[in-house]
């Protein structure tokens, strides 16, 4: 088994993906199978190899630290789901 | 059929320079045909005819002015990965079912400003995660050489707006093969540029370090016009490189004599159609009448490139798509159990299955413990990999090969098993790793009538050669006249 | 108690002031109304993408180099993944492997005992938004002014061994990075926050104990009661044959204990990876090198040249260089009047006093001061030259507050000058005496007591404006005759 339920049901919980019984059945059973193909990496040697960081070779690019942004909530704000004058709400945080 | 709509964009820049045409008049023909045909074919998941209408009447004057840039007027499609300020951005997700965008990515802005006409959003499978457009929450875009069947992913909607000529051209994203594959399974062409060519600000994110927007158009001159108009160094994309922009378009015609072009054997394999196979072969045999220098050679890495693919792209878009919480936009789970309950109904109802499946695909390949095994594997094999182009590169200019191992499936033929999905990536696929470009142009049709798809990988930053060859193949064979039937 | 020692490491989150936020170019400026300051990048709208603020970079490493740290060549950016309300992209680009700073160390003392504090690491980060809870309490609100505004995250060893040292490594690091004006180090307003780890562990013994984090302290005494209670708890657990758990614990100043955080999802799996949208962050040594060139002379170097320098005591030392303005307006009055423990007196006593009374130390830099550093030398001139009198001081100190006028100026407006003619005074002696001779004879009678009387006649009679000791002197002398 390349995946079980239980890790299934870890990920989904960490991904905020809640699954149904049958879903979850389901989705282990594609994952195995999608994983099962990915163990093929292991015959390779990579104990050399440096991982690709980035694809692009070139100098760190910068901006200056200078405030270009005018304020404009309201466009920001336009497609909030749920608001209270110019804050975002969400159901209460309980810490 | 209005024989404006067949326009491809080099003749209708002519024509509107030379005011024998105006851009109203040609977006008219462009919208009623729009209009005549997308309810079969769904290629839209949102029209814009007003503002295309005001967009090319402002066109026309700047046209009458004498002083437009060279797609002004031009009637466009652009898929629904793209922002385009005001108007309905989707993703082709449920997630997203009522976002205005409230800015234009640079792509749009670019095109916005050289006085494009945007004439509505493309379909395409949800976070462009997709091979068929059968992941779309919108429902299939459908192949208009032959409706049961797919036009591919994730980039259908835009691959069949030009082929069915509801647009004159289009802009796609490629992450694994997402234009260049529709663009085959519709007999259009397609370009995937080098990584950083173009900026992805508004872009909206599936795998960050494989994400391009390219063009999509009848002809690879056409693309070519698109790609220079998109093309170039935006300080807001980190990732964007700043090499100046070639004039592509006028140096098409240079011919390919001499040159060297890879045929790599392990992209002829078991399971391909037989007549992809023969119509890419014709193709080289055309290629070499042309005078390019064909030899075979290898990419050994190649049937790792899947895995690795599967691996990088699913973690980053595991991330990318964390944002997506109900919280600031788009659908929020109408329920009142708390933050938990929103994040998770939010994101269970506004997710379709291939979404929810690669978030949890990345997730897993970074979590605790299975980092080192998954992600990080899968990095060092992608430097193998791209280590097998820069060694086939050392010795020549460009690469061939087929675009897919088969050419359009049915709708629902291949949505119950992912993984054989997945497999069907396999030629496109390692050029995104590696970064490199890739265009993908018409070959001929197999005994169905289904469009054939070649593609031309070349070096980086070397668009340029990749168009060449492009467009000295497709001036000597007859595919790019041939058009779907009605 | 003494069986056990304490293990404490600090993380101090410390943000930076820089004009614009790290990723975008809105402002981070503290204090707007709510969603003003932000944009589609720190809202984490689809399709965004981050670019660095050169100046995030140059103020970490100022604080490195402050430090003693390592500057990395090359950083790493990475994504530190978890889901809240206040963390729009449900990330935050942070440093994990690879951080910009590693090593590097802060002197404290503590009861006269000077310790290094060895520091882990230091790196940059965002910050994110910030949720308050609505009226009706089913709610809560966000507001993201905040989130993108750079920080720096320097993380201790845990070399700190009680409340004090942690106090004292806390203050140091406040002060340098106000130094560097790379921090205000405003602890109520949430610029400089501090998460500590803590442990216990039989003095002596090599291993760390299980760590409690602590979170939620709002300033040092909270941080120092907050350990206080801690070590206390896990102590007594331990004597108990308890097991300390490894858990988070936010401080409580109301109730004043530590609480243990109730978390309804398992320890977090942050799945950190390098972050894909920026190249990794190459930093020449051409740049450290112009960097170093402007930092500013240390608190430590600093203090230790006052007590070289101008013969200081440990204590005014020590005064005059927590702040570094301070310190600049007490070199600025020394080097137009060289009398530095007279100007020291008067910075540390009546300056700092109107400037705590006027709320001028809540700037960062004071920009305006009170009495300016050479109307302040003017002053001490004209007390140590004897121009004016010790008592006429404060009224012309007042005075220079009052109007701003330079003391110089007062003095000749108002003649306020001190009568150091001897002249004058025995005329004004003499006048004295004569109006006075029975109290004369009782004081040569032996009624010392009457000296007294005489001095304040004479004062009187100048206005006050004769100088004491001649006063003092030629009274003497007169009355002895």
């Amino acid at each position: 088994m390349a995946i079980t339920r239980e890790a299934v049901r870890h990920i989904a919980l960490l991904a905020r993906l809640p699954l149904s019984a049958e879903e979850e059945v389901a989705f282990t059973e594609q994952l195995d199978h999608i994983l099962a193909h990915f163990q093929r990496l292991d015959n390779l040697d990579t104990s050399a190899v440096e991982p690709t960081a980035h694809i692009a070779p070139m100098a760190t690019p910068f901006r200056d630290d200078v405030v270009v942004n005018q304020p404009d909530p309201d466009a920001w704000l336009a497609n909030s789901p749920a608001r209270d004058g110019r804050f975002f709400k969400v159901p209460k945080i309980i810490e | 059929m209005s024989e404006l709509t067949d326009l491809t964009i080099a003749e209708a820049q002519r024509r509107l320079r030379a005011r024998e045409l105006t851009s109203l008049e040609l977006t008219r023909a462009v919208l009623a045909r729009l209009e005549a045909t997308d309810a079969a074919l769904h290629a839209f998941i949102t029209r814009t005819p007003e503002r295309a209408l005001e967009q090319a009447q402002a066109a026309d004057a700047r046209l009458a002015a004498g002083d437009a840039p060279a797609l002004c007027g031009i009637p466009l499609a652009i898929k629904d990965i793209i922002l385009t300020k005001g108007v309905r951005t989707t993703a082709g997700s449920n997630i997203l079912a009522n976002f205005i965008a409230p800015y234009d990515a640079t792509v749009t802005r670019k095109l916005r400003d050289a006085g494009a006409v945007f004439v509505g959003k493309a379909n395409c499978d949800e976070f462009a995660m997709g091979s068929s457009n059968e992941n779309s929450a919108y429902g299939p875009a459908r192949n208009p050489w032959q409706r049961d069947r797919v036009p591919g992913g994730s980039s259908g909607g835009s691959a069949v707006a030009v082929a069915a000529r509801q647009a004159l051209g289009a802009l796609g994203t490629d992450t694994g093969g997402s234009i260049r594959q529709p663009a085959s399974l519709t007999g259009i062409v397609g370009l995937k540029p080098t990584y950083g060519r173009v900026s992805r600000y508004g872009v909206i994110a599936y795998a960050s370090s494989l994400d391009q927007v390219g063009p999509m158009a009848r002809t690879v001159e056409d693309c070519a016009l698109l790609l220079e108009a998109i093309a170039g160094h935006d300080p807001l994309d980190s990732t964007s490189v700043p090499r100046p922009v070639p004039a592509y378009a006028a140096q098409l015609g240079a011919g390919i004599k001499g040159l060297r072009i890879g045929l790599p054997k392990e992209y002829f394999v078991e399971g391909m159609a037989a007549d992809v196979v023969n119509g890419v072969r014709d193709a080289v045999r055309q290629l070499e009448a042309l005078g390019a220098v064909v030899e075979d050679v290898s990419l050994p890495h190649t049937e790792y490139a899947i895995a690795a693919y599967y691996l990088i792209a699913t973690a980053e878009a595991s991330s990318n798509l964390a944002r997506y919480d109900g919280t600031r936009y788009g659908l929020r789970a109408d329920r009142n159990h708390g933050l938990l309950d929103m994040y998770q109904q939010t994101r269970s109802q506004g997710f379709g299955p291939e979404v929810k499946r690669r978030i949890m695909l990345g997730t897993y390949a970074l979590s605790a413990g299975y980092y080192d095994a998954f992600y990080l594997k899968a990095q060092q094999v992608r430097t193998l990999i791209r280590r097998d182009f820069e060694q086939v590169f050392a010795r020549c200019q460009a690469i061939v090969t087929p675009t897919t191992p088969t050419t359009a499936f049915r709708i629902g033929e291949k949505v119950t098993d992912p993984l054989e999905m997945y497999l069907s990536d396999i030629f496109t696929i390692s050029v995104n790793l590696a970064g490199l470009p890739g265009l993908a142009l018409p070959c001929g049709f197999d005994r169905g009538g289904l469009p054939i798809g070649l593609q031309i990988i070349g070096r980086p930053f070397d668009e340029l050669t990749v168009l060449q060859t492009g467009y000295a193949y497709e001036q000597a064979t007859p595919w790019h006249d041939r058009q779907p039937p009605e | 108690m003494n069986d056990y020692e304490a293990v404490i490491g600090l993380e101090v989150h410390a943000e930076m002031l820089t004009q614009s936020k790290i990723f975008c170019g809105c402002s981070a400026k503290f204090g707007a109304p709510p969603n003003e300051h932000t944009c589609p990048l720190c809202l984490g709208l689809p399709g965004v993408l981050p670019v660095l603020n050169r100046r995030v970079v140059e103020f970490a490493i100022k604080a490195g180099l402050a430090t003693e740290c390592a500057i990395a060549p090359v950083s790493r950016w990475a994504r530190k993944n978890y889901f809240y309300p206040d963390l729009p992209k449900g990330y935050q680009i942070s440093q994990y492997e690879l951080p910009i700073c590693v090593g590097g160390r802060i002197d404290i003392e503590v009861d006269g005992e000077a310790k290094v504090i060895r520091l882990t690491r230091i790196h940059m980060e965002e910050d994110t938004g910030k949720n308050i809870h609505d009226q009706h309490g089913d709610a809560s609100l966000v507001d993201y002014n905040r989130s993108g505004v750079p920080l720096l995250e320097i993380v201790s060893e845990p070399d700190l061994r009680s409340p004090a040292e942690a106090g004292a490594y806390l203050r140091k690091l406040r002060t340098i990075l106000q130094y560097l004006e790379v921090c205000d180090g405003n602890m109520e307003e949430g610029s400089f926050r501090c998460d500590a780890n803590v442990s216990m562990r039989l003095r002596g013994a090599a291993t760390l104990g299980t760590k409690a984090e602590v979170k939620n302290m709002n300033s040092f005494r909270s941080v120092e009661r907050a350990l206080e209670y801690e070590i206390s708890r896990q102590t007594d657990l331990i004597r108990n044959g308890e097991r300390v758990s490894q858990e988070t614990r936010l401080w409580d100043a109301d109730r004043e204990m530590t609480r243990s955080m109730r978390s309804k999802e398992s320890a977090h799996d942050y799945r950190y990876f390098p972050e894909p949208d920026l190249l990794p962050l190459a930093v020449p040594e051409a740049w450290i090198a112009e960097i170093r060139a402007t930092l500013p002379e240390l608190p430590d170097a600093r203090r230790e040249r006052f007590m070289r320098e101008y013969g200081l005591p440990p204590y005014d030392a020590e005064v005059l260089t927590a702040r570094k303005d301070v310190a600049d307006y007490f070199e600025a009055a020394v080097r137009a009047h060289p009398n530095a423990k007279a100007i020291s007196n008067w910075v540390m006593g009546d300056v700092l006093r109107v400037i705590r009374e006027r709320k001028l130390d809540e700037a960062l830099v004071i920009r305006e001061w009170p009495v300016p550093p050479a109307h302040l030398a003017g002053f001490g001139r004209l007390i140590d030259d004897a121009t004016i009198s010790g008592k006429m001081a404060k009224s012309v100190f007042e005075q220079m507050l009052a109007t701003g006028a330079a003391p110089q100026q007062i003095v000749a407006d108002q003649g306020l000058s001190q009568v150091t003619d001897s002249g004058a005074i025995e005329d004004a002696i003499t006048a004295v005496l004569a109006a006075n001779g029975a109290k004369v004879a009782e004081y040569r009678a032996g009624k010392d007591k009457l000296f007294g009387f005489f001095v304040g006649q004479v004062m009187k009679a100048t206005q006050g404006k004769a100088n004491p000791q001649k006063v003092n002197d030629l009274l003497k002398q007169r009355l002895a005759s």
